[in-house]
């Protein structure tokens, strides 16, 4: 009976720490469409501080802190492009994963497309030019001639 | 030409271009906020007396040096800071940028005690290094430093008359920077 009770009591005492954690966690699932929108966001978004991290995976503490600032704005009612505004107006466009297409990104965006064209023209001049070397045909004594310098 | 060397000097292009990018510090990022107006906004004090805004500031040139008592960077840049305000006058206003961290117990504390608790690391910190703020603001949730586009401590924005900022430097600030790049700026600034 009484290892019954220290079980229960046991027990009780992880619920009850389960609980305490959970009401800790509570602002961040209040509202479920706000935090789906958050999350989509903040996929699309870089933070600063480790900057090959997403703020929607970032554990640093800037990220937690704009995180914040987005859920405020998606409360106020701002659209995904005016918080993305909001962000870029401070941080500039490098916290954008997709830069805007603009004179200062088109080497990012096209740079690589004008890389493979590159290659491709550079490949097709190379085919053409094999193509183009004729085949030299041997005469009967060359022939032999080589045979005897390979058997040595 | 002769037609081998081609490769090469591709080589050597492709050389250079990745050399560049190597001097290039990644955590460098160019802030937009450049020539734009300086967010406005209304902070406690380390003083505690009425809360401080930038417009106070309006007329002439100054800086806002962004920084914390945890912050390593800022315990050496702040001698550099502290012998730059004595020997000129160019006002500086401090920024202290959430002082509580949040992973530290006193974070659960009230706002009031918290800012308390914030003031009093300030100021004894500042005893110990010096001060070299004409004011400075206390920016507990960093919510001002993100307006600012704050995304490391310490921080520092040249500001000019109109309020608008000219210059932004992210980390410590070296007196070959104030020498080089700061004081004529500054001075130039003054003169408009």
């Amino acid at each position: 009976m009484k290892r019954f009770l220290f079980v229960c009591a046991l027990l009780w005492v992880c619920a009850w720490a389960q609980a305490q954690t959970a009401r800790e966690a509570a602002p961040l699932a209040q509202d479920p469409q706000v935090e789906a929108r958050l999350v989509n966001l903040s996929q699309e978004l870089r933070c600063l501080v480790c900057q090959n991290e997403s703020l929607a995976s970032s554990q640093a503490e800037l990220a937690d802190d704009l995180r914040r600032e987005v859920r405020d704005l998606i409360q106020q009612g701002k659209s995904d492009q005016e918080i993305k505004d909001f962000l870029v107006a401070r941080y500039g466009d490098f916290v954008l994963y997709r830069p805007k297409v603009k004179p200062l990104t088109w080497v990012l965006w096209f740079g690589p497309f004008l890389l493979v064209l590159v290659a491709l023209v550079m490949l097709g001049r190379y085919i053409r030019q094999r193509r183009a070397q004729e085949v030299v045909e041997l005469s009967e004594a060359q022939r032999q001639q080589a045979q005897a310098l390979l058997k040595g | 030409m002769k037609k081998f060397l081609i490769p090469l000097f591709l080589f050597f292009g492709l050389v250079i271009f990745l050399a560049v990018g190597l001097q290039r510090d990644p955590r460098e990022i160019p802030s937009p906020l450049i020539d734009q107006a300086a967010p406005d906004f209304s902070l406690p004090t380390l003083t505690g007396d009425a809360p401080f805004s930038p417009t106070r500031m309006q007329g002439q040139v100054w800086m806002l040096n962004v920084w914390a008592t945890w912050c390593v960077a800022c315990r050496e840049e702040h001698p550099v800071l502290v012998a730059f305000a004595n020997k000129y006058h160019v006002p500086i206003v401090g920024l202290s940028y959430k002082e509580i961290q949040p992973q530290e117990a006193e974070s659960k504390l009230p706002p009031e005690q918290k800012l308390q608790l914030a003031r009093e690391r300030s100021v004894v910190w500042l005893k110990r290094h010096g001060d070299p703020y004409v004011n400075s603001v206390m920016d507990l949730d960093g919510r001002v430093g993100i307006q600012y586009g704050v995304y490391g401590v310490p921080e520092t924005y040249v500001i000019d008359k109109e309020g608008v900022i000219r210059f932004k430097h992210v980390g410590a600030v070296t007196p070959a920077l104030l020498a080089n790049t700061l004081l004529p700026m500054i001075e130039k600034l003054n003169s408009l």
